[in-house]
């Protein structure tokens, strides 16, 4: 299959992007002055980050589309606001996660933006579920940019008028060059920030006058350390199909009067496990040296018992030393329990911790 | 005099009578990224030519450091351990990895001048 590129990859090779092929597409890891430097970027001032790969999968229809889609996601659709956003997961009957997701109600139907590597899967798998009843595509003709860091409201704004209004979790339409762009308070570092989705023609003219205005591109190496000490979830790693959101910790993002009152997929799987408890669960794991536990090692307990495995582990460049997310056996997962990571045969000590490893800043109440 | 050479594997060695000082080339840092921690050898502990000596980890992934020659180690930088970032600033010269006694220095044949590395390193891309 060839290898797809996005309508910013030129502005990426301009800016001596590294590329990495990523599900499918061509994608800049790091640009010129490296992860480090982009990460500690963005955490102070403000990054531009393209995730044109990420899937923009647009629903339209009547009412009956609410109650469809509420029979899928374990989110409440219906008392949703116009233009506000929850994080939600695709499913399957044992509660196992197809993808993670963000979806946005917005006039006459909903915006679900879909990991890259899932979106054809997912969207074929809602077809299905549907029945082929709405409007729904994956939307190719537009790119999606994230602006992220405490400087991007005051740059976007700049551009965008209206959008430092714009409270977290919700969005708009906005225009840009007479064309709509939909715009989200939303991302994945961390940080104060928005998701653009802009006609693919415009996303070059709209990044260069954010970059214009002070803000810097930054790759994918640098949105995975970021989201990483956030405590973030990335598909394929903390999330996949053997794993339910009970299990991943996500718990807070089921609507609790769904689970009460109503069905959706694996409904039943999921009141269960929240009852009655889960074996694994997710947890933050930090090393008491510099070692890093990278994906796939294993988790020790003090009596050298195997109890778990890290999904993803890094130096994380704020909290400046190294950080792991992975699943343990739930009598392990209590904050500061001391467990070993055994990396190139020896067993290094650590302590489950809780998350983030760094400290959100995003903004609730805009006056 | 000291005479510098350099492995197919991106190290150099730096050769003073017979103590030889090994690191990683600049070329190396750049392939790598970010440097975020590195294990050296023990001190004391002999390493065998092109057998592994160390790990470098940048923020993407972890790598073997091998050596160039055989030898046992006699001193191994602290400073690195404690601040990888030197690897990246600094990598042909205060940050170097260890010093060992050079077993056999014929060994030292099968190693790249300056120039022969610096095509080796072009024409093997990034």
């Amino acid at each position: 299959m060839e290898i797809k590129k996005t309508s910013l990859y030129q502005l990426h090779q301009n800016s001596n992007a590294k590329f990495v092929e990523f599900a499918g597409y061509e994608m800049p890891i790091q640009y010129d002055r490296g992860i480090i430097e982009e990460h500690k970027f963005t955490r102070k001032y403000s990054g531009v980050f393209d995730v044109s790969h990420m899937g923009q999968l647009f629903i339209y229809g009547d009412e009956n589309l609410t109650k469809d889609l509420e029979k899928i996601f374990p989110v409440d659709l219906k008392n949703l606001e116009l233009n506000s956003s929850k994080y939600s997961f695709l499913m399957n009957n044992e509660a196992g996660i197809y993808d993670d997701l963000i979806i946005t109600k917005i006039e006459g139907g909903f915006i679900i933006i879909l990991n890259a590597a899932c979106k054809d899967n997912d969207h074929k798998i809602l077809s299905k579920l549907l029945s082929n009843k709405y409007d729904m595509s994956l939307d190719e003709s537009r790119s999606l940019i994230a602006i992220q860091g405490p400087k991007s409201v005051q740059i976007l704004n700049n551009t965008i008028k209206g959008v430092k209004n714009l409270n977290f979790m919700t969005g708009n339409w906005f225009l840009y060059k007479e064309k709509k762009i939909f715009i989200t308070r939303s991302g994945y570092t961390g940080e104060d920030g928005f998701e653009i989705s802009i006609e693919n023609h415009l996303v070059e003219d709209f990044t260069k006058e954010l970059l214009e205005k002070g803000a810097k591109l930054i790759g994918l190496g640098a949105r995975d350390t970021l989201r990483l000490e956030a405590g973030l979830c990335l598909y394929g790693h903390e999330l996949d199909i053997n794993k339910t959101p009970i299990e991943a910790n996500l718990k807070w993002a089921i609507s609790k009067q769904r689970i009460e009152n109503s069905y959706f997929i694996a409904s039943d799987v999921i009141k269960n496990q929240i009852k009655e408890g889960v074996k694994k669960t997710r947890v933050g794991i930090k090393p008491e040296g510099r070692i890093i536990a990278r994906e796939k090692t294993k988790i020790f307990n003090e009596n050298d018992l195997l109890i778990g495995e890290v999904t993803s582990g890094t130096f994380g460049p704020s909290v400046n030393g190294p950080i792991a997310m992975g699943y343990v056996e739930q009598e392990f997962s209590k904050k500061d329990t001391k467990v070993f990571l055994e990396v190139r045969g020896k067993k290094h000590p650590a302590n489950i911790c809780g998350l983030p490893f760094y400290k959100k800043s995003y903004v609730k109440g805009v006056s | 005099m000291s005479e510098v050479k350099y492995s197919k594997e991106h190290e150099w060695i730096k050769v003073e009578g017979d103590i030889g000082t090994i690191g990683i080339t600049q070329h190396a840092t750049e392939m790598l990224g970010d440097i975020v921690f590195v294990e050296l050898p023990d001190v004391g502990s002999s390493v065998e030519k092109d057998g592994n000596a160390g790990v470098v980890e940048s923020t993407k992934a972890a790598s073997d450091v091998y050596t160039p020659i055989s030898g046992e180690v006699m001193e191994n930088n602290q400073a690195i351990v404690d601040d990888p970032g030197k690897i990246n600033s600094d990598p042909e010269n205060e940050a170097w990895f260890f010093k060992l006694k050079i077993k056999d220095k014929a060994e030292m044949d099968s190693l790249m001048n300056k120039e022969e590395y610096e095509k080796f390193s072009k024409e093997s891309g990034s």
